[in-house]
């Protein structure tokens, strides 16, 4: 019915200067004054169909439009009351819109619905991490060749309250859901609050999915403290505000509680030994170029030896940003520290370890990044025994849904293992554009 | 004598109430004053025209910084929780960095879809709409349209009143005051455009190349003809082949004017300028691009003047 209501105004709209003119015509000669009024009309009669075609890509691109449309069309058929379901998907302005258009213009809309079908899809994206590795490791095996991760990621806005993320990530022999939650973004007093599995807030390189990394393998801090690949995450609840502070200084607190598993840090052998995790994030541009990030978290949960025996982790990064906006797209220097302190209570006593990684990316030019990384750390079994390694890594992004990777990995494991690595990456991503982390 | 005692009671209840109202005002007015972040200067320029000092506007891009490529720093959360408004390009100008911002900024009145959320590309004229199938074959493309539309004056002029609209609805009391401001600029805009159009008069149909594409609505406005880009598909850097490509459609064409954005290296650019020798000119697609282009005025006085130049040196 609108559309063809569109139809009908836009013919009038163009007929409307023809016939004026005709009238011009019809009378005496043109006059100046005459023509500039005509123009003017012709401008504003222009600006509104410039503005009608605006609304009409809204509305295309309007994911409950297109639904409600359809199952209208369904239901007018059908002549039954529509379902609890299609009362939520749809607002009554649509609903009353779609079932007074007669069934004709519904099959209409629906045959525009090649997009509009789309439309309702969340946003898809597929991220591909091909990982090759030579080098003899007795300590850490890992295979000559491997697609290590597919990655698929769902997005979508769920409702004017709320946004949807789910990223499934497959393996060679199996998936695993790496995060799926709920981000609710309509709550009072400026609170975010997320309810699903998530990767949890502890630290910087904890939060990020592989393929954002600058590396193609986790720093040695991770492996030994931190859970490894899959990192401390797991399913439960997160709450976090920006909280008040001096003027260009941004302060940001997260609290998060969950269920207590997480992969070999956290066990929860019974309902109760849930784990929490803190985080207090400080930001400040130092310059528009620089920037200085700062944070602090705690995590604590109960570990694989029972409900009497607690782990706590603490945490403190750092990172300093550099990127010139003129040349942004061409250099940039991020320098990023983590220091990681764990406590886990076991027997006979309490083993106390730290382990700390520092790296170094520098941008070359628009698709050319070097980078290098320092690796230290205890194991949280055995806080005596301290691995040491370092990496440099050189990136080539195609563009920007691509790039090769290049590792070189050294590591000595308990102080005596020497290992040399060599490690080759390909990442590539398909669908979507995702957001560019920061 | 009973007269002027009244008189003088109606008098004293007058600057009374003046004086309340003189002291209520400012602060009322403060707080009223509308918070709008933009998330590129155009856009800030635009609602400041309408706006005025009724609203209080900041851009996240900045006028010489890629808008493909902003970083999503925290520090944009610090102003984004407090807006009232957020104007976006939309077209997935902003695909990259806009969302998280929106969803982290723990502000409801300025999430996608609710009255503090506007998509200026509603208002303007679009061009390069893709029909049918997509592929990235193509280049970082934007299959929604070319989102870098404001560079039209009458897509200007057409998102001034769609903001203005936008800004009544939100502070209902100073509609008359909005509309009032649109006005004005719509006369202000007219008058300039004339300028421009005479100016731009005699170089329709001049042959120029930019390096991104982002300048077909300035082109179409004004009638230059954009025979080719510097970088071989959207987002993808100069390649020889395809430079030398250029090189030779420059010559065949004559084309003696290459244009490049304030965030592009100028290195390709400057060597096919050398071999056609054609003007290399770094032309502003945005506000603030450099110091002295405050205002949308001063955005298409900076490129036209500039154009001029590089056309008259080329002959």
């Amino acid at each position: 019915m609108r559309r063809m209501s569109w139809i009908a105004i836009a013919a009038a709209i163009f007929a409307m200067p023809l016939r004026a003119q005709q009238k011009v015509k019809s009378q005496a000669a043109p006059e100046q004054p005459d023509n500039a009024v005509l123009m003017q009309k012709i401008r504003d009669l222009e600006d509104r169909i410039i503005a009608m075609e605006g609304q009409i890509r809204q509305l295309k691109g309007q994911p409950a439009t297109g639904q409600s449309a359809a199952i209208q069309k369904a239901d007018v058929q059908a002549a039954v009351t529509t379902s609890p379901q299609t009362a939520v998907a749809s607002t009554p302005s649509q609903a009353t819109a779609a079932s007074n258009a007669p069934a004709s213009e519904a099959i209409a809309l629906g045959g525009a619905g090649g997009s509009s079908s789309k439309a309702l899809n969340p946003d898809i994206s597929v991220t591909g991490d091909f990982i090759g590795v030579a080098g003899h490791n007795p300590v850490q095996y890992s295979p000559s060749l491997q697609m290590h991760e597919s990655e698929v990621g769902l997005q979508a806005i769920l409702d004017p309250y709320a946004r949807g993320d789910f990223f499934l990530s497959f393996g060679e022999n199996g998936v695993n859901l790496e995060e799926g939650y709920i981000t609710f973004t309509a709550l009072p007093a400026g609170l975010v609050a997320r309810a699903g599995k998530m990767r949890t807030a502890f630290g910087k390189v904890n939060t990020l999915h592989n393929h954002a990394l600058t590396w193609a393998d986790r720093p040695l801090v991770t492996n030994n403290l931190a859970g490894g690949e899959d990192g401390i995450s797991d399913a439960g609840l997160s709450v976090q505000r920006i909280l008040p502070a001096p003027k260009g200084i941004f302060l940001e607190l997260t609290g998060q509680l969950f269920r207590g598993d997480s992969a070999d840090v956290f066990t929860a052998s019974a309902k109760n030994d849930v784990s929490a995790v803190g985080h207090l994030r400080t930001y400040k541009d130092l310059s528009e170029s620089t920037n200085l990030d700062l944070g602090f978290s705690y995590a604590r949960g109960h570990n694989d030896l029972g409900s009497n025996f607690l782990t706590r982790l603490y945490g403190v990064d750092s990172t300093v940003r550099w990127k010139p906006l003129r040349r942004s797209i061409y250099h940039s220097f991020v320098l990023r520290s983590e220091f990681i302190w764990s406590q886990r209570q076991q027997l006979p006593f309490e083993q106390r370890a730290f382990g700390l990684y520092t790296s170094v990316d520098y941008q070359l030019g628009r698709r050319w990044f070097v980078g290098g990384r320092y690796d230290r750390s205890g194991r949280n079994r055995l806080a005596n025994t301290t691995d040491t390694g370092g990496s440099i890594v050189l990136t080539y992004w195609p563009s920007e849904f691509s790039l090769v990777r290049g590792q070189y990995r050294f590591t000595r494991y308990a102080g005596n293992i020497d290992t040399h690595e060599l490690l080759m990456q390909v990442l590539f991503s398909l669908g979507a554009h995702g957001a560019h982390p920061f | 004598m009973k007269m002027i005692q009244s008189c003088a009671g109606l008098v004293a209840v007058l600057l009374f109430r003046l004086l309340l109202c003189a002291a209520a005002f400012p602060t009322a007015a403060e707080a009223k004053k509308l918070n709008v972040v933009t998330s590129t200067t155009d856009m800030a320029a635009l609602a400041q025209e309408v706006g005025g000092d009724k609203i209080n506007v900041e851009s996240i891009a900045k006028g010489y910084q890629d808008p493909h490529f902003v970083e999503a720093k925290p520090s944009f959360l610090l102003r984004l929780r407090q807006a009232d408004l957020l104007i976006s390009v939309g077209l997935q100008l902003e695909i990259g960095w806009l969302p998280p911002l929106i969803t982290q900024s723990g502000n409801p009145r300025i999430q996608v879809g609710g009255m503090g959320y506007l998509d200026s590309s509603q208002f303007a004229q679009v061009l390069e709409i893709r029909q049918g199938a997509v592929t990235r074959a193509e280049g970082d493309v934007h299959p929604l349209g070319n989102p870098h539309y404001w560079l039209d004056p009458d897509n200007g002029r057409r998102i001034a009143r769609g903001i203005a609209n936008r800004l009544a609805e939100l502070d209902p009391g100073n509609t008359a005051f909005f509309q009032q401001r649109f006005q004005d600029f719509d006369r202000r805009l007219s008058a300039r455009e004339q300028r421009w159009d005479a100016a731009m008069k005699p170089y329709r149909g001049r042959k120029v190349v930019t390096y991104h594409r982002s300048f077909p609505n300035f082109a179409g406005r004004f009638g230059l003809d954009v025979i080719g880009y510097v970088e071989p598909r959207p987002g993808i850097p100069p390649t020889p082949s395809h430079t030398i490509e250029l090189i030779q459609l420059m010559r065949r064409e004559n084309c003696k004017v290459v244009l490049v954005e304030p965030y592009f290296d100028l290195k390709t650019p400057r060597s096919i300028g050398r071999e056609t020798g054609a003007q290399v000119v770094v032309y502003l697609p945005s506000v603030g691009g450099e110091k002295q282009v405050t205002n949308y005025f001063e955005l298409f006085d900076y490129d036209i003047d500039l154009l001029i130049k590089a056309f008259q040196a080329g002959q």
